[in-house]
C-alpha cells in the first residue's frame, strides 16, 4: 500500500540544551573544563555528599539573562530553583537541580526562513537554568558501567520551543540560529558533537487542517544539526505509517542512532517518570532587577540580525551576501573592522567571502588564527580602486602575498613583486608604439577597417609590460594611436 | 492514610529498591505510621499563610565564577564502593 504522506502535517517543539562556557560549575566551583581526567574536577558538592550546600554562580545568571534578551524574552524577577528526582548512579545527589515553576526567562521568538525561504517567527515557551548530570560510560568495560563526574553540575540552559515547527528542515533552521547566538553571545561553543549543544524533538503528526495534537513522541540523541533533521523526517514517516495502518502512535521516549538512521524505543509511557518536583530549600531565591536587565543589555555585542540589516541597508549588500558574513560572529567583526576603514562594501565582501574564506578553508583554520590585518584589505581595495591592479590579480596573486607578509603595506608589495599595472601614460605609450611599429602591415590594415587586430595590438603590449599595463586605457591609447 | 501494594511498589522502583513480600508488609506499615504522623499537621488551621521553603530572607546569594575547592581524584574515589583508578564503577545499567 502506497502511503499519502502529504495529507499530514509533522508538528515538533525542540528543547535545546545549552551548555554554558563559565569557568567553574552551575552551584559549586569546581572547574568546568573539558577533557580532563576522568573524576578529577570534582569537590564534595557535586559528589552530593551530605551536608553540603550549592551556591549559584554570578555567571549563569549573567548568561541567561543576555540569551533571554537576544531571544526577546521576558526576563523573570524572582527566580526559585527546584529539584528534579530521580535515581541514577551519575547523578549523585539523587535530584537534578533545575526550575520548574518559575523559568528565569519567558516567552520570546527567533526568526527563522521556511522551507519557501520566507521569513517565520518561532516561538519559545521557556529558558529555564540546570545542571549537567556526570557521564555514565557503558562501552568500555564488559561488566560495569563507568561513572565520570567532571560534567555533574555543569551550568545549562534548555530553551524549549513551542510546537510550532513543522519539517526538519525548520527545526535544522531554528537550531543553526540558535547555535549562531549564542556563539555571538560567548555563552556557549555551540558544538553539537561534542555535546555542548543537545537537542531533543517531541514529534507528532496530524491530518493537514487539524487543530488537535495527537500523541507526541520525543527522540533524543541526535547529535548534529543534519541528525535532528533526519531523526525528525524518519519518525515523522513512521508515525504517518502507524496511523495509515489503523494503529495508534504511543506516547513514548524513542532514541535515535545515526549509523542505522533509525528509532528504538527508549521508554514507554508506562516507565515515563515520575521526577516530583519541589522547590529547593538550599539555593535562595535569584531576584532580577530592571537595572541589572539594562547593564547587561548595554554590554550584548551586535547580533546577527542588526549585523544582516546594517549590511543590506547600509552598505547596500545582498541577502545573500549580508546572510554569509554574519554566518559566524569573528567573520563578521573582521568584516566590520574593513568597513570602518573603507566605503566600498561590496569589494570588501567579495574579498572576504572570496580569497580570505579559500584562505581560512584551505589552511584548515578560524580568522581568529588570521594574521593580516582588516585595515591591510582596505589598502588592497584602494590599490583595485585606484586602477593600480586589476580586481583578478588583486585576489590571486597579491593576496596570498599579504598574507605571507601581513607587517608590509599592501602598495609595497605590490611595487616589490611588479603588481602595480602601468597607467602611467609615458610609459604605457611607449609600448604601444613598440608595438605598432611591430607590425606595420596590421596597423595599415586596421587602419582600412580590419577593426578586430586591436586584440593582436593589446596581446603585445601586455606582452612588453609583463601584463601590467591597464587594459581600459591600453585599449584607449592604441586605438587613438592607430587612428592618428 | 492507607499505603497499599501498589503505592509501595511505585515507591520503590522510583527509588530503584526491591522489597520481598515481608519488607512490603514493613514497609507499608511504617508508611502508614509516617503519613499519620505527619497529617497531624493537617489539624492546624494554615489559612492565610504563606507556604516556607526558606530558612533564611536572603535573596540573590551568589558566588563569583571562579574555580577553587576541588578535590583529588583519589579522594574524590574514595568513598565509592567499587572503582578503578579513574572512575566509580557500577553494575552495567544498559544492554550493550
Amino acid at each position: 500500500m502506497s502511503i499519502d504522506y502529504n495529507k499530514y502535517e509533522t508538528v515538533i517543539g525542540l528543547e535545546i540544551h545549552v551548555q554554558l562556557n563559565t569557568l567553574s560549575k552551575t552551584y559549586c566551583s569546581d572547574s568546568t573544563k573539558y577533557g580532563a581526567a576522568p573524576n578529577t574536577h570534582i569537590s564534595p558538592v557535586s559528589l552530593g555528599h551530605p551536608g553540603t550546600l550549592p551556591v549559584a554562580n554570578s555567571k549563569v545568571i549573567e548568561y541567561a539573562v543576555r540569551l533571554g534578551i537576544a531571544l526577546n524574552c521576558t526576563i523573570r524577577e524572582r527566580n526559585e530553583y527546584a529539584r528534579k528526582n530521580y535515581f541514577y548512579a551519575d547523578l549523585p545527589k539523587g535530584y537534578q537541580i533545575t526550575q520548574d515553576k518559575t523559568p528565569i526567562c519567558d516567552g520570546g521568538f527567533v526568526n527563522v526562513t521556511d522551507k519557501n525561504g520566507d521569513p517565520k517567527k518561532i516561538e519559545l515557551t521557556r529558558i529555564h537554568m540546570e545542571e549537567d548530570a556526570g557521564k555514565s560510560i557503558h562501552d568500555i568495560d564488559p561488566f560495569d558501567s563507568l561513572i565520570d563526574l567532571n560534567r555533574a553540575g555543569v551550568p545549562l540552559l534548555e530553551i524549549v520551543s513551542e510546537p510550532v515547527l513543522r519539517s526538519g528542515e525548520e527545526a535544522y533552521s531554528f537550531i543553526s540560529e540558535v547555535r549562531k547566538l549564542v556563539r555571538y553571545l560567548d555563552i556557549c561553543d555551540g558544538n553539537m558533537e561534542e555535546g555542548s549543544m543537545r537537542c531533543d524533538a517531541n514529534i507528532s503528526v496530524r491530518l493537514k487542517g487539524d487543530t488537535e495534537l495527537r500523541n507526541r513522541v520525543e527522540v533524543k540523541n541526535m547529535n548534529s544539526m543534519r541528525n535532528v533533521q533526519k531523526a525528525i523526517e524518519l519518525e515523522s514517516k513512521r508515525q504517518i505509517g502507524v496511523y495509515e495502518n489503523g494503529g495508534e502512535v504511543d506516547q513514548e521516549t524513542r532514541n535515535y542512532n545515526a549509523a542505522k538512521n533509525e528509532t528504538s524505543i527508549l521508554r514507554s509511557k508506562e516507565d515515563a517518570h515520575d521526577y516530583r518536583y519541589f522547590p529547593e530549600p538550599d539555593l535562595s531565591p535569584i531576584l532580577i532587577q530592571q537595572d541589572y536587565i539594562k547593564k547587561i543589555k548595554s554590554t550584548l555585542p551586535a547580533l546577527p540580525e542588526e549585523l544582516f540589516s546594517k549590511y543590506t541597508k547600509e552598505f547596500g549588500l545582498s541577502d545573500y551576501d549580508a546572510r554569509n558574513l554574519t554566518e559566524t560572529k569573528a567573520i563578521a567583526l573582521y568584516y566590520d573592522e574593513i568597513s570602518n576603514h573603507t566605503k566600498e562594501y561590496k569589494m570588501a565582501a567579495n574579498i572576504v567571502m572570496g580569497p580570505l574564506k579559500s584562505h581560512l578553508n584551505d589552511k584548515a583554520i578560524e580568522i581568529g588564527e588570521f594574521n593580516l590585518s582588516a585595515s591591510r584589505i582596505s589598502e588592497m581595495i584602494q590599490l583595485i580602486k585606484d586602477g593600480k591592479i586589476a580586481n583578478s590579480k588583486a585576489n590571486k596573486e597579491l593576496f596570498p602575498l599579504m598574507v605571507k607578509s601581513p607587517d608590509v603595506t599592501v602598495q609595497k608589495l605590490a611595487e616589490e613583486n611588479h603588481l602595480i599595472q602601468e597607467s602611467d601614460s609615458d610609459a604605457l605609450l611607449e609600448f604601444v608604439q613598440q608595438a605598432i611599429a611591430k607590425f606595420p602591415d596590421k596597423a595599415e590594415a586596421y587602419k582600412n577597417g580590419k577593426k578586430n587586430l586591436l586584440g593582436l595590438f593589446m596581446g603585445e603590449v601586455m606582452k612588453l609590460s609583463r601584463g601590467k599595463a591597464d587594459p581600459k586605457v591600453t585599449n584607449q591609447m592604441i586605438r587613438e594611436e592607430l587612428e592618428k | 492514610m492507607k499505603v497499599d501494594d501498589k503505592l509501595v511498589e511505585h515507591l520503590a522502583h522510583l527509588s530503584r529498591l526491591e522489597f520481598d513480600d515481608v519488607s512490603k508488609e514493613k514497609m507499608k506499615f511504617d508508611f502508614e505510621k509516617i503519613l499519620d504522623f505527619v497529617a497531624k499537621l493537617d489539624e492546624v488551621d494554615t489559612k492565610g499563610v504563606e507556604p516556607l521553603v526558606y530558612m533564611s530572607a536572603e535573596t540573590n546569594v551568589l558566588r563569583e565564577d571562579k574555580v577553587k575547592g576541588e578535590v583529588s581524584q583519589k579522594d574524590a574515589l574514595q568513598n565509592a564502593p567499587k572503582k578503578d583508578t579513574d572512575y566509580i564503577r557500577i553494575p552495567k545499567v544498559i544492554k550493550n
